[in-house]
């Protein structure tokens, strides 16, 4: 029971952590709009969440015995690969931080962590409405 | 609750920026300063950012710190005015290498950075909150 509880959420889930990831991202972009030779950086969402949900899937190792061992370290997917940005205006300083794209990035993951947010409320909701029963 | 740390690095990007602000400050207010204690003309300073990751673990938080505050090498702007007692021989005043255009354009990029800091705190803030109310219905 719990682990379908578990994977009846699991996709917000992940959804949610890597927003806030990204979330982390972009506003390290912002602050650093000044720094020289800082470079922008940001990750392939859709890339990552599609490695995350695939990998969460293929997660446990057949086995003959409950007594063999699981690997206790799998690969992190809430770390995905941090790619550069391509500069749209060169300046001066070395510095590749635009800020109307991190801006528009930005405001746009604030609104669908904010979506992944009422989804899970509205999972959350339905699943009580099954537990208490009319 | 990754989203803690969006607040660490606003909030760095705001110290750091308020950090130049100062220094536009004091700029501005010594612009006509033609002593200072060591009795030289003042020098125009100048903040250098440095991107600092927030934590060894985590690599995606960049914070920003202010490396050091570094004076302005251009040679003093000469003013002639031999009434002056601060004139050379030749009766000029050695005056501070301040450009106050600059200082006011970097004063304008210093607040605009600190305001977007504080909308990106903000958005964060408003994210925590939902985040945290979930499942109250």
């Amino acid at each position: 029971m719990l682990g379908k509880i578990d994977n009846y959420f699991r996709n917000q889930e992940t959804a949610l952590k890597m927003r806030s990831y990204r979330q982390e991202v972009l506003a390290s972009n912002i602050a650093n709009a000044d720094t020289p030779n800082y470079k922008a950086r940001d990750f392939d969402f859709k890339a990552a969440f599609d490695t995350a949900r695939a990998e969460q899937q293929t997660a446990t190792l057949a086995m003959s015995n409950p007594r063999h061992l699981q690997p206790s370290t799998q690969v992190d997917i809430f770390s995905p690969e941090l790619k550069y940005r391509n500069e749209r205006q060169p300046s001066i300083d070395g510095n590749t931080v635009d800020m109307d794209t991190e801006m528009k990035e930005f405001t746009d993951n604030a609104i669908r962590y904010q979506a992944a947010v009422t989804f899970v409320q509205r999972r959350i909701e339905s699943m009580k409405t099954a537990l208490t029963g009319q | 609750m990754s989203m803690f740390r969006v607040f660490d690095v606003a909030a760095s990007g705001m110290r750091a920026q308020s950090a130049r602000l100062n220094v536009v400050a004091s700029n501005l207010a010594n612009a006509e300063s033609v002593t200072s204690s060591n009795g030289q003309p003042y020098r125009a300073k100048q903040v250098v950012f440095q991107a600092q990751p927030m934590t060894v673990s985590n690599k995606q938080s960049v914070g920003v710190q202010v490396a050091g505050v570094i004076e302005d090498q251009a040679p003093p702007k000469l003013v002639f005015d031999p009434k002056s007692p601060f004139a050379d021989a030749n009766g000029y005043v050695a005056m501070p290498n301040v450009n106050v255009v600059e200082e006011m354009t970097n004063m304008i990029s210093a607040s605009r950075s600190y305001q977007t800091n504080i909308d990106v705190m903000n958005t964060a803030k408003t994210l925590l909150l939902r985040t945290l109310s979930l499942g109250q219905v």
